[in-house]
């Protein structure tokens, strides 16, 4: 039996019109990409090659220039209650409390009431904010505000998880607490996931396919599947079989980077 | 970050003085350390108090001896070279004086028409001026084409000193109450409006983007979004506005007006009674402060989520 294929991607390309210049600017083209049902799939490349554009297409906040863009069968058009994004920034409403930023992706689904206030305080547990429920944003450190930001997203139970380097803004130590932390509520949830990030170790540790982009504009140059058991632990980041997808993913990167370079020196 | 007018908000208007009264400085922490940390942190939590309570009455006791000093040697006092000349009573009377003045305005019982005379007119323009300034700022916020439709006029009254119009508003409305609560109305309206226009346009770009994601309708991003992030650009409007309007009473009753703590202080300044101006003058300061105060408790009601500076 076949898993089903959640995401497609076929030859996305999205533009953006530059209000400086009145020019178009391609950032990704040409992007093809099947995501399976359950599948947790990382994407790295270099910076400015349109991951977060893309992000932000899959999420329905920007439209798509040419191509095809296919969640359950169905084109995606817009922001819808079955995808939910973590975003880069915290982002969280800092006249709500924890509970009420958790809660606030259920609101604007007309989803409130009771039931989502048990969620919540479920959901606050499960990213370890015991206690902190009624707590303001601006009372949290940066890595708490994180796991809000998570929560709130996992709050209107998405079919598809996006996550725009969640973790860029952290300490070396809490980004690993973060990341083991994400691999556990995934491990309880099982949601497809899209994980972007700069950081190619947590690449690897976390998912089970990582895809490299290519330099602007932004196309998949390698596909990589990850085949590491789960659950996994820290320990894993020193295997040998690790370090291999490492560098493999590393090299890849590389080669995009000079080409780009030596690209803007013939220039 | 949220919250980034053009100008950092969070800087605006959390920075008064209580914040800056609120940390000692290392010098003064070391002076309180040995005389145990229990006294010292007990004295602290009330030192802006203290010593703001301290400076006031250090301020009227000189005030008040110069008065003394008028009594003992209206000649004035040699301070070595110098020759210390006290100004005269009529120029500048003593606290004692303008409290004498005070108690007879009390006794004379025109002090309860005049006050309610330039209540009324405050209390209704600065009011009207508040729920029409908010109403029309969040309109004037969302909708652009309101906003270009009503821009050049907003320009223009803001431009022009409001008090101006008063000749106007005395052939309208006459010299009772009206043409004051109407220039109580317009003086305090346009910082009111400004402010709350500011505060809906300045959207956290971010903050959108989430509504956005999670799928809220426009009027669902005003309501979470534009309407909590405007707050304390209102906040700061409404505080602008009450020096607006309470200029406007007094101008407005200076001019022309038959009650009134400012119509009282325009005859007693013209009858050379000094002392009676002064009086008149704490009580427009008492009043001011008054309604600071109020804003400052609502403020920290609705502002609860803010961080809190140390
Ligand atoms: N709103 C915009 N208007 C115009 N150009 C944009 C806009 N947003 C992004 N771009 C351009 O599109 C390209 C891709 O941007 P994007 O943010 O998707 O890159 P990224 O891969 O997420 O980079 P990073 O890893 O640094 O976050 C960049 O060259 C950027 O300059
Ligand atoms: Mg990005």
């Amino acid at each position: 039996m076949s898993v089903a294929v959640k995401l497609e991607a076929r030859r996305v390309a999205i533009k953006y019109r530059r209000q400086s210049t009145g020019l178009d600017l391609v950032a990704v083209d040409g992007v093809d990409l099947r995501i399976d049902d359950g599948e947790f799939v990382s994407i790295v490349g270099p910076s400015g090659c349109g991951k977060t554009t893309f992000l932000n297409a899959v999420d329905g906040l920007i439209a798509i220039e040419s191509g095809a863009l296919v969640l359950d069968g169905r084109e995606i058009a817009a922001p819808g209650p079955d995808r939910a994004m973590v975003f880069q920034q915290p982002s969280l409403l800092p006249w709500r409390t924890v509970t009420g930023n958790v809660l606030y992706g259920l609101e604007m689904q007309h989803r409130g009431g009771e039931e989502s206030r048990k969620t919540a305080a479920r959901l606050i547990d499960l990213v370890g904010l015991e206690g902190f429920a009624d707590s303001w944003p601006s009372e949290l450190s940066g890595g708490m505000q994180q796991r809000v930001n998570l929560a709130r997203a996992l709050a209107t139970d998405p079919e598809l998880l996006l996550l725009d380097e969640p973790f860029a803004a952290l300490d070396a130590q809490t980004r690993e607490t973060m990341q083991q932390e994400l691999l556990r509520i995934w491990g309880a949830t099982r949601k497809t996931a899209l994980f972007i990030t700069h950081d190619i170790t947590e690449a690897v540790y976390l998912a089970d396919r990582v895809i490299v982009f290519t330099a602007r504009p932004g196309r998949v140059k390698l596909d990589v599947r990850i085949d590491l058991p789960r659950p996994r632990d820290l320990r894993l980041k020193r295997e040998a079989r690790f370090i291999e997808y490492e560098r493999t993913i590393w090299e890849s990167i590389r080669e995009e980077v000079l080409r780009t370079e030596s690209r803007a020196q013939v220039a | 970050m949220s919250q980034q007018p053009p100008g950092n908000i969070d800087s605006g208007v959390v920075l008064d003085g209580s914040y800056l009264a609120a940390s000692p400085t290392p010098a003064e922490a070391v002076a309180l350390a040995p005389r145990g940390a229990a006294r010292a942190s007990a004295i602290r939590g009330h030192e802006p108090v203290i010593i703001g309570t301290v400076t006031v009455l250090l301020f009227f006791v000189v005030w008040q001896g110069i008065g003394l000093l008028r009594d003992r040697s209206p000649d004035g006092l040699a301070l070595g070279p110098f020759l210390f000349v006290p100004p005269s009573q009529l120029f500048l009377p003593a606290p004692l004086d303008i409290a004498k003045a005070f108690q007879a305005y009390v006794q004379d019982g025109r002090i309860w028409k005049d006050v309610a005379v330039s209540g009324q007119e405050l209390a209704i323009g600065y009011v009207a001026a508040a729920i029409l300034g908010i109403i029309l700022g969040l309109l004037v916020g969302w909708y652009a084409r309101l906003r270009y439709a009503l821009d050049p006029f907003i320009t223009f009254l803001y431009a022009t000193p409001r008090i101006v119009l008063l000749p106007l508003f005395i052939i309208w409305f006459g010299i009772g109450v009206e043409s004051k609560i109407a220039v109580v109305f317009l003086g305090a309206i346009f910082a009111i409006l400004i402010n709350t226009t500011a505060g809906v346009r300045n959207l956290d770009a971010n903050l959108v983007k989430v509504a956005r994601s999670f799928g809220a309708s426009d009027f669902q991003l005003f309501r979470t979004i534009a309407l909590p992030g405007s707050v304390p650009f209102i906040l700061t409007g409404l505080r602008l506005g009450i020096g607006h309007a309470l200029t406007g009473v007094v101008v407005g009753e200076l001019v022309a007006a038959q009650f009134g703590v400012g119509q009282m202080m325009a005859v007693a300044g013209a009858t050379f009674q000094s002392s009676k101006v002064f009086a008149g003058l704490f009580l427009i300061a008492g009043a001011g402060m008054l309604m600071t105060f109020t804003l400052q408790r609502l403020e920290q009601r609705f502002q609860a989520w803010r961080p809190k500076p140390n």
